[in-house]
């Protein structure tokens, strides 16, 4: 469902991806792991059209996205959870929501996006500054969840939150993946990775250098973590 | 002289001036708050919006067509500037490009009405329907500035409705909080910035057509204004909208009762008042800490 060739990214002068190549099939998850630095964050932003990659190629289906506008990308079914959550905070969690609405008759409609997140209904009038972390994940996934994707990416979405809501979010993500969304998990906690994850990338200074199904990367995992993700 | 029939004809006075205050301030303010601009050209906006309604009013003989044609010239006017000038520097994020850019706006607006209008200023007329007095308290009160004051506070309920409950207005103040975050949810946020950046120029003009039976459109009536709505921006928050009405009002009040009770200071007060809140509330009245 998306395939990365050869992605080059450059920030200003700054050449931070050197050729990052993954492959996620629909419905499949996939985890990219790595040190802070090596450009992780990058790739999503490439991928969305946020930062433009200079080569190389982002299919989304049959079609190549790279140097799209994040507007088309994101009508083209990719979706984007940002790491930060980046939670509109003077908008009510409706409001969050409808922002990503563009169209009515959709797969994902505010009563079902309520059934996944109860707590997010509970607080349906509440502005996004008023939430607690876990709720603003939660919201951040329910927002990016209102463009109907293909694909969501998800940029760090355990960053600060409990163990218990970290759970809580591993349920939620594996429930995605049920549902037919595709998604690529950038992730430093590598509990939640393993948890749902079906493949695992690593990167290094800009690349992928590691790539392999989960099983294989259980049974390497001592060699990988020592070469490429402790510091 | 009646006591009570003066501060009611002042107060009613103050409040059709901040009408005026309100059109300038508004786009301006919503303007900053989505496109982080400071736009030096809105006081050229208002003065061009001033003469095209002084021109529809001399071909048509309507006062109410002006205040349709002339928000529309100026939207139009306002929107290729943004397109073509404005759009290519949101890439470098400079506030100080965007000042010279719009400060040089301003400045061929000016030569423009010199060479289309000439240099005299031009008089409009008060429509008949709403020329003459009436006698509030024994004090003689002119019915257009009711009109002001009415069609003021209308314009501002709109406005705030508008950003409230329409898809356009949560779009426009999910853009003031986050751009990116909109643009990867699919929204072409290039839209949204033309959008509100014609719609603040459409304020302006009205601002502008309807001051003018006051005050007459001439050369210098842009840039009058214009401090005065920085000044209002400032004390309100820059960015809030509910911050430029209370600005509007505030140095409206202190202009008019400033200038019967403090002739020699009356233009000093109002920046003493910007100084206070800069003082008191740094991110303006309604603005959020910086």
């Amino acid at each position: 469902m998306l395939r990365i060739e050869g992605l080059h990214t450059y920030y200003g002068p700054g050449h931070i991806l050197h050729g990052v190549d993954l492959h996620i099939p629909e419905a499949k998850i996939a985890a990219v792991l790595g040190r802070n630095g090596v450009g992780k964050t990058t790739t999503v932003r490439s991928i969305m059209g946020l930062a433009p990659p200079r080569a190389g190629h982002v299919w989304l289906a049959n079609q190549d996205i790279a140097g799209w506008p994040p507007h088309l990308i994101a009508r083209a079914g990719v979706a984007y959870v940002p790491e930060g959550r980046l939670i509109f905070p003077d908008l009510t969690v409706v409001e969050n929501i409808r922002v990503a609405e563009r169209t009515a008759a959709r797969q994902w409609t505010l009563e079902r996006l309520f059934q996944l997140f109860p707590a997010l209904g509970e607080r349906a009038r509440n502005r996004g500054s008023e939430l607690s972390g876990g709720e603003q994940q939660m919201l951040a996934v329910a927002r990016a969840l209102a463009t109907d994707p293909k694909v969501m990416l998800l940029d760090e979405p355990s960053q600060g939150l409990a163990p218990l809501v970290v759970r809580e979010l591993a349920n939620v993500i594996g429930r995605l993946r049920d549902e037919g969304v595709t998604i690529l998990l950038v992730e430093q906690n590598l509990k939640l990775a393993e948890a749902v994850a079906d493949h695992v990338f690593v990167m290094v200074k800009g690349r992928t250098v590691y790539k392999a199904p989960l099983k294989t990367f259980q049974a390497e995992q001592n060699e990988v973590k020592a070469r490429y993700l402790t510091l | 002289m009646n006591f009570a029939g003066f501060i009611v004809a002042q107060t009613l006075n103050a409040f059709s001036q901040a009408a005026i205050l309100f059109f300038i301030a508004c786009g301006l303010t919503l303007i900053f708050g989505i496109m982080r601009i400071i736009n030096f050209a809105h006081g050229g906006l208002f003065m061009v919006g001033a003469y095209v309604g002084y021109s529809t009013v001399a071909y048509t003989g309507s006062f109410w067509l002006s205040l349709l044609i002339a928000p529309i010239t100026v939207a139009a006017i306002g929107g290729i500037f943004e397109k073509v000038f404005l759009s290519k520097l949101y890439v470098r994020q400079d506030a100080g490009a965007y000042l010279m850019l719009t400060f040089g706006l301003a400045i061929i607006l000016a030569q423009a009405v010199h060479l289309i209008w000439g240099p005299q200023p031009r008089s409009v007329a008060i429509p008949d329907l709403l020329r003459g007095v009436v006698v509030i308290l024994n004090q003689p009160f002119p019915i257009y500035r009711l009109f002001l004051i009415a069609i003021g506070a209308a314009a501002a309920i709109a406005l705030w409705q508008f950003l409230e409950r329409t898809r356009a207005g949560l779009l426009i103040r999910a853009v003031s909080q986050n751009a990116e975050m909109v643009h990867a949810l699919g929204t072409d946020v290039a839209l949204v910035r033309t959008g509100i950046f014609m719609l603040g120029c459409a304020i302006a003009a009205l601002g502008g057509v309807l001051s003018a039976p006051l005050v007459t459109a001439f050369l210098g009536m842009g840039s009058t204004v214009i401090i005065d709505a920085f000044v209002i921006v400032i004390i309100g928050g820059m960015g809030s909208f509910l911050g430029s009405i209370v600005g509007s009002l505030l140095v409206a009040f202190v202009q008019v009762f400033g200038a019967y009770y403090f002739q020699d200071m009356a233009l000093a007060i109002i920046y003493l008042l910007m100084l206070l809140v800069l003082i008191v509330r740094p991110g303006g009245l309604l603005g959020k800490e910086q």
